[in-house]
């Protein structure tokens, strides 16, 4: 190799494989326009793990569609570019899209229903996802389905490739969606809430191979969830999001031993553990605002503890120590 | 205190009572199979035993937590009590009364006291029905509330579960996920129940919002003495909101214990496993252990204990016989053959 292609090369890799940049997913509704999304900047270098984490109906699972052009009508993206690979996502056709989220973009949907069919047996569904991707014999792609289901933790899984979905369990179904999205080594891993009915040990197996897949092959991998102590012994980078928008992202250690966001730390503070038997739980005051009548300025102002007059003005993403964040009053 | 309590309770009878309660899910050989056995093939019935007896007292107003791996028979246990699934062997009773016996009055009771918070948040929802109905269809129909007064009790009980009241003409896919859970947890709530059995009713929620719907859960178990039983894989939230604990392992029960007990002196060694494991909320490189050797399957039970496979000090009787679930202390049962050694 020459040191001209050498160099090219690095160019390639330094750029990052995704990148977001003010996005905004909108829904009009008859009761007004949903912004779901509204101002979401993500970068994502290969091979890297970005955790997603944020409350319910924040907004996590419309970004993860958002990016694989995935939103139906009434919704749009109404701003925003999404750039993958140096390719715009956004006004990409719909075939060369289709192409990419079977080649290079796989997703884990939060509802396992979204992936698998419900009148399929699970081989048949399995073989036609190797086989749509690698030309391989029909014997070749049930085995490499198989070595996928003993991957995220399946007993009996020849057994289990002969059967229905609804004869499995919930978390079973998690797995098997899970499987097939590792099935054929994407670069670009989207993975929404994979492991909510995993127990521990499971969930230890499955995160094991999915850090062992993104090490060996360089996939990178978004994964939203909404659980703090998962993200945290798989993440490299920690996005936090609230109403729409991204609150706080930084390295992993950093932001869960100190958090700058007042929303972040209201998060660390209400897991339940030994600690709490017996008390309440600490709850972030106040309840979700309806994203059709967000307050005005920054979207956490009515629930925050720190709130001052500055917060009347929506605050822009600063950098402080190393991470950025939303805040006017940030604990620092 | 809380110990006193139950047993008070359970004087004047348990609230649900079950008894070697059993599932197996058989598959037929089928038409393909039957003839491929006339020339000597050896395709039988696939048989999955999902539950293999249980036997469970829950007394009135206290917080059963049920844990287990996945696959362990949580749901079909849950099925079963609350109705949905048939049952393969053994009893369930409310309130002293057998199903099987139960009067089509009695009956008509049971379905409505007994309420289940699915799983599954996106396939339990009809998708063609609004958020008002859904949640507020059923508490008219029974004459809990008048037709006039629907619309503020959903919006009510909505709140409470931290839905805004706005989205209340919605359809199920115009919300994320965890706010369809939040729907089914309000639909449950919404013809007051006496016995609620939450299926890994808060797994897709926040840590906030679960704390929100966790407080209102024990609010109406003091203000209404609630009973549930609460299937969760997260040992702190079973931990937080449970009195006492049941640990399940391929469709048998092998301890039972209050929390407080379970947690600071585990007996049976798969509830140690378990408890080593408990994640704690620390960044950095985790040795995420992968699993050890062959994970045992309901398909095809190992003999003797159904965890000597797996266990680290499992002995030679441990291969042949099924230990069965015996009192070891105040209130505690395991199902280990160590204890009997001692
Ligand atoms: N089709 C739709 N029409 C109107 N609003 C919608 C629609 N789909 C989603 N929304 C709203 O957009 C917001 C963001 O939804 P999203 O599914 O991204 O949340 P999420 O962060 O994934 O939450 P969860 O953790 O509960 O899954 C929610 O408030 C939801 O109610
Ligand atoms: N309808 C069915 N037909 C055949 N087998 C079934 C059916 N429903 C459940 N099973 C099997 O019964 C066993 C127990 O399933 P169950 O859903 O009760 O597990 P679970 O403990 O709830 O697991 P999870 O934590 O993953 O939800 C599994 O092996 C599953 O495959
Ligand atoms: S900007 Fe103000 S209201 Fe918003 S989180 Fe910071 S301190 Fe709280
Ligand atoms: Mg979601
Ligand atoms: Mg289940």
């Amino acid at each position: 190799m020459d040191v001209t292609t050498m160099k090219a090369m690095t160019a390639a890799e330094c750029q990052p494989l995704l990148s977001i940049k003010g996005l905004k997913t909108h829904f009009e509704t008859r009761a007004g326009i949903v912004k779901a999304v509204d101002g979401v900047d993500i970068e994502l270098g290969r091979g890297e793990i970005l955790g997603l984490v944020g409350e319910s109906g924040s907004g996590k699972s419309i970004t993860g569609f958002s990016i694989l052009g995935l939103i139906d009508p009434p919704g749009r993206i109404a701003d925003g570019s999404i750039t993958y690979d140096g390719r715009d996502l956004v006004s990409m056709g719909e075939e060369d899209r289709r192409q990419l989220r079977g080649n290079d973009i796989a997703m884990i949907f939060q509802d396992p229903s979204m992936t698998l069919n419900p009148v399929l047996r699970i081989d048949t569904q399995m073989i036609e996802t190797v086989q749509a991707h690698a030309n391989v014999s029909t014997a070749e792609a049930r085995q490499r389905a198989r070595d996928a289901l003993v991957q995220v933790g399946i007993p009996s899984p020849d057994e289990r490739l002969k059967t229905y979905p609804y004869e499995l369990s919930g978390g079973m179904r998690q797995r098997v969606a899970i499987a097939i999205a590792l099935i054929n080594s994407p670069k670009l891993i989207i993975a929404d809430e994979p492991t909510t009915a995993l127990d521990v040990s499971i969930q230890g197996q499955i995160i094991h191979e999915v850090k062992k897949l993104c090490r060996k092959t360089g996939t990178a991998l978004i994964w939203i969830t909404h659980d703090l102590a998962v993200v945290a012994g798989l993440a490299d980078r920690i996005a936090v999001m609230y109403a729409g928008r991204i609150v706080e992202t930084g390295k992993t250690a950093d932001l869960i031993e100190r958090p700058l966001h007042p929303y972040t730390k209201g998060l660390i503070d209400s897991v339940p553990s030994h600690s709490t038997r017996g008390r309440r739980l600490h709850q972030i005051k106040g309840i979700t605002p309806s994203l059709l009548n967000l307050p005005q300025g920054c979207a956490f102002r009515e629930r925050c503890e720190k709130a001052t007059k500055e917060c009347l003005v929506a605050p822009k993403p600063t950098l402080l120590a190393g991470r950025l964040v939303r805040c006017w009053n940030p604990a620092l | 205190m809380r110990q006193d309590m139950i047993t008070e309770k359970n004087a004047e009878g348990p609230m649900l009572e079950l008894r070697s309660l059993a599932k197996t899910f058989t598959k037929p050989v089928g038409v393909a199979g039957h003839i491929a056995n006339l020339f000597g093939a050896k395709v039988r019935k696939i048989e999955v035993r999902a539950v293999a007896g249980i036997d469970l007292a829950v007394g009135k107003g206290e917080v059963v937590g049920i844990v287990g791996e996945s696959g362990c028979g949580k749901s079909t246990v849950a099925r079963m009590v609350a109705g949905i699934s048939g049952i393969t062997a053994g009893s369930i009773s409310y309130r002293g009364v057998p199903t099987s016996t139960m009067t089509a009055e009695q009956r008509r009771d049971f379905s409505l006291s007994v309420q289940m918070i699915f799983q599954d948040p996106f396939a339990s929802l009809n998708p063609r029905m609004r958020v008002i109905d859904i949640i507020g269809e059923a508490p008219v129909a029974h004459g809990l509330i008048s037709k006039s007064d629907q619309r503020a009790y959903v919006i009510d009980l909505m709140e409470k579960v931290g839905l805004s009241g706005a989205y209340v003409n919605r359809y199920p896919h115009q919300f994320s996920g965890g706010q369809r859970q939040r729907i089914g947890i309000a639909r449950a709530l919404a013809v007051k129940p006496s016995l609620i059995i939450c299926d890994e009713a808060v797994a897709a929620l926040d840590v906030s919002i679960q704390a929100q719907v966790l407080n209102l859960f024990m609010d109406l178990r003091d203000d209404l003495d609630l009973t549930y039983l609460f299937i969760s894989h997260n040992l702190g939230v079973v931990e937080h909101i449970s009195d006492r604990v049941v640990i399940m392992y391929l469709g048998r029960v092998v301890e039972i214990a209050p929390t407080v007990e379970l947690f600071s002196s585990p007996n049976h060694p798969y509830t140690r496993l378990l408890l080593e494991q408990l994640p704690v909320l620390e960044a950095g490189e985790r040795d995420y252990k992968p699993i050890q050797g062959e994970l045992p399957s309901p398909l095809d039970p190992p003999s003797g204990c159904p965890f000597h496979p797996r266990c680290p000090s499992a002995m030679d009787r441990c291969k042949r016989d099924v230990p069965e679930l015996r009192a070891i202390g105040a209130g505690r049962l395991s199902a280990c053959h160590l204890n009997e050694a001692a």
